[in-house]
This record gives C-alpha cells, sequence and structure tokens, in this order.
C-alpha cells in the first residue's frame, strides 16, 4: 500500500494486531467484537506496518515469569521475524522494572538485536531513579521536557508522550500544562487528513480511576487532536489488551512482555497476576500495526501470544 | 517480623501486631522512641493509620511482588523504590498528622499520627 495519502484517501485508518504465533483474533469493528481463528491471513496483510511491546519490565524476577527478558527477545523476535517487516519498534514504557542501569543496558541489547529503529516513553518504573533521570539519560536525546516529541513517518505524524513523571491523584497519568502546549503547537501546521498516532505509557483514557490507570488531563491533549480525522491511542501500563474507539480516536493498550495484570472489577488490585505454569504466554503479546487506507469502520485485531 | 528483633521486644512487637491485625484499616500505636513498622501487602499499608509520638522511626516493609514507595509531601519526602522485601525507614521529628502515599501507586493511601 501507498504510504502517500491522497487527496481521496481522507482517512487513513490504522489496523492494530496484538500478533503472536496463530490463535484467536478478537475483531472490533464498528465497535461489535468478533472472534475467529487466526490463519496466515495476518501475512497478507500489506500496508505500513510498526510493532509494539510494552511492559518489558526487565528486572522482574517474581514466580509468574522468572525470564521475563527471556520473553522480551521471544517478543522482539516474533517482530523482526514478521513476513512484513515492521518499520520500526514502539516501546510504551516500563522498559524496566527499578530503573537500575543494568536493566537498562539489557533492555538496549535485546532492542538493538533486531536491527529495527526503536521509539520509546518511560513508564514509572523507568524513572525511579531519586534524580529520575535514568531513562533520559539513556533515551533522552533529542527529546523536550521529560521525553516527549514527535516525527513522521510514511505520511503519519507519531507523537510520543510522557504521562508519569507526576502522578495525580489515584495514580492518574498527567501530562502537565508545558507538555500539552507543546502538543498544540506540534500539530498546529498539520492538515486534518494526516494520520496521527499518539502513544504514552499510562492509558490517556481513564480505564480505572481507583487503580490509576488513566491520564488526569487526557481529554486535553484529545483536544488538540479532535480536528484529525484518524487518532490511534497506543498506551502499555495496564499489561492487558483494552480498546474503545470514540470518533476519529481509537485507543489501544497492548499486552506486557513480562507478566499479566490482574483485571479491574475482578482482582483485588493491579499487581502481577499468577497464571497456571504453562499459561503465561497467553497473556503476554505483541501489537502489530498496519496503515490501511479504507472507508470501512476501524478494526483493531488482537490474539494472545499462546494458547 | 519477630526473628529479625530483640527477644526482650518481641512482647512489644507481638502486641502492636495484635493491634494492628484486629484494627488493620483502623490503626494503631506506638510508644514514644519505639521503632515501628508497617508493612506493605497487597497494595495495602498496615496499619494504615498509625499514631506515634515524635522522634519515632517508622519502617515500611514491602512484601508484595511489585515495588512501592513512601511520599511523604507534607515532609517532602520521597523513598527510593522498595522492592519485594525492601524496606524504608523515616523518623518523625515534627508533630502533626501526615498522609502518605506510594509514590508509584497513589491509589494506596495512609496515615501517620506524630504527637
Amino acid at each position: 500500500m501507498s504510504t502517500e495519502l491522497t487527496a481521496s484517501d481522507r482517512r487513513g485508518f490504522l489496523k492494530c494486531m496484538t500478533w503472536a504465533g496463530s490463535a484467536m483474533l478478537w475483531t472490533v469493528a464498528g465497535g461489535i467484537p468478533r472472534s475467529h481463528l487466526i490463519g496466515t491471513a495476518e501475512a497478507a496483510e500489506t500496508g505500513f506496518t510498526f510493532a509494539q511491546v510494552s511492559d518489558s519490565h526487565l528486572g522482574f524476577d517474581k514466580p509468574v515469569n522468572t525470564n521475563v527478558a527471556g520473553t522480551f527477545q521471544e517478543a522482539l523476535t516474533h517482530v523482526s521475524g514478521m513476513a512484513e517487516k515492521p518499520a520500526f519498534i514502539i516501546h510504551t514504557g516500563d522498559i524496566t522494572h527499578l530503573s537500575k542501569p543494568a536493566e537498562f543496558d539489557t533492555g538496549f541489547q535485546l532492542l538493538k538485536a533486531t536491527n529495527l529503529q526503536t521509539y520509546t516513553v518511560p513508564g514509572e518504573h523507568d524513572i525511579l531513579e531519586e534524580d529520575r533521570k535514568s531513562y533520559l539519560n539513556r533515551y533522552g536525546k533529542g527529546t523536550k521536557g521529560d521525553g516527549w516529541y514527535s516525527f513522521n513517518a510514511h505520511g503519519v505524524h507519531f507523537i510520543g508522550l510522557v504521562n508519569v513523571v507526576n502522578l495525580k491523584g489515584n495514580g492518574l497519568g498527567d501530562l502537565g500544562a508545558d507538555q500539552l502546549a507543546w502538543l498544540e503547537k506540534d500539530v498546529k501546521s498539520l492538515s486534518a487528513s494526516t494520520p496521527v498516532v499518539v502513544f504514552a505509557h499510562v492509558p490517556l483514557w481513564i480505564v480505572n480511576k481507583d487503580w490509576g490507570w488513566g491520564t488526569a488531563d487526557g481529554a486535553q491533549a484529545l483536544t488538540a487532536l479532535k480536528r484529525f480525522g484518524s487518532v490511534t491511542v497506543l498506551n502499555g501500563h495496564i499489561h492487558q489488551v483494552m480498546q474503545k474507539i470514540e470518533g476519529h480516536v481509537s485507543f489501544h493498550t497492548a499486552r506486557s512482555t513480562a507478566f499479566p495484570q490482574g483485571v479491574p472489577g475482578v482482582a483485588q488490585n493491579p499487581g502481577p497476576m499468577p497464571v497456571p505454569p504453562g499459561d503465561l504466554r497467553k497473556f503476554l503479546g505483541t501489537a502489530k500495526v498496519t496503515l490501511v487506507n479504507t472507508k470501512s469502520p476501524l478494526a483493531i485485531v488482537d490474539t494472545p501470544l499462546a494458547g | 517480623m519477630l526473628d529479625r528483633l530483640k527477644p526482650g521486644r518481641q512482647a512489644q512487637w507481638a502486641a502492636l501486631c495484635l493491634i494492628a491485625g484486629g484494627a488493620l484499616l483502623t490503626g494503631a500505636s506506638a510508644w514514644s522512641g519505639e521503632a515501628v513498622k508497617v508493612g506493605i501487602d497487597n497494595f495495602t499499608f498496615a496499619p494504615n493509620v498509625l499514631s506515634i509520638a515524635k522522634g519515632t522511626e517508622v519502617t515500611w516493609m514491602n512484601h508484595d511482588d511489585i515495588p512501592h514507595s513512601i511520599v511523604i509531601a507534607a515532609l517532602s519526602v520521597r523513598s527510593k523504590a522498595m522492592d519485594t522485601d525492601g524496606s524504608f525507614t523515616y523518623k518523625f521529628e515534627k508533630a502533626g498528622a501526615f498522609s502518605y502515599v506510594c509514590g508509584l501507586h497513589p491509589h494506596m493511601q495512609a496515615k501517620v499520627i506524630v504527637k
């Protein structure tokens, strides 16, 4: 597929696919979820593709997954081995578990081994050191403020936001006035037909306020993007797939590559969720996102890593 | 917890634990100058409300399998992240009621009352 959007293709839609092996697909088209088995259809996807990985938590060593470097590497091997090679990888934060230099080193080496360009934003676990510079020292080059930035690729405008520095109230993410002002300026000159992808660690929409799964001023960021015909928001943090569509905005959270977390309304707390041995990979995964030009409703397809 | 204490203090700790266990979310008191521990289990501080005398050292112990930290905004206290079995100690020198949260999970909230 051409990566240039023509005037007749006013809306570029992003098809999101949480990818892994072959298993169940969840398709949400026009807000109606449907499931079916994934076969080789994935390989037939065309268009500009990039991959999302999230929450690798390098350094985590608790019983639910004592080899997070191994599962991260496995996820990256899947990504780099895709039939349709992704243009780059976006890591939506919590690269490390405790912001330790050795954890960042492991992440750097594993990502480098994919030979793919990587874009990152920090999670709260990446800025635990006292001066909060552990992430910026590694990934801050060329970014603004606490590490936010934007770039263009294949006609899509990508915006990496940082919402983990000043957690609010119940732990909700926060972008802050400076970042919001920058965002407004950043998109000002863009045509409304430019597809926009926003990525940040904590969901920009309120998933579960009690657990701080949302961004307090996320709505203000979305206001700055409301004139755009296609906005896709990619987040991590909650270690499970959740998605919704509001107008032209599609929200999607990715699985972790390290461990699953509890489901709101079911689990007592948002900590690591124990799963039966052998089932872990059903709860881990990556996301593959493909730009397609279509007039049909946005489709989001998810599959677990195994099972 | 008890095996790390001198035998002479075990009775006091046992009493404190009974108070904490019996009134997990309501509070507990401590004696002046004593070291006091606050457990972190299942994303909850216990005791949730702690009354202490000035000069008391409070030690938070993280028993969860995810890191937590202590942020006492009014005192500009911000601990490092405590991994599993990690701890953080702070000596309360000022009187007052000090709410605190986990810096990583601010929905975890509790209070220390210093008299």
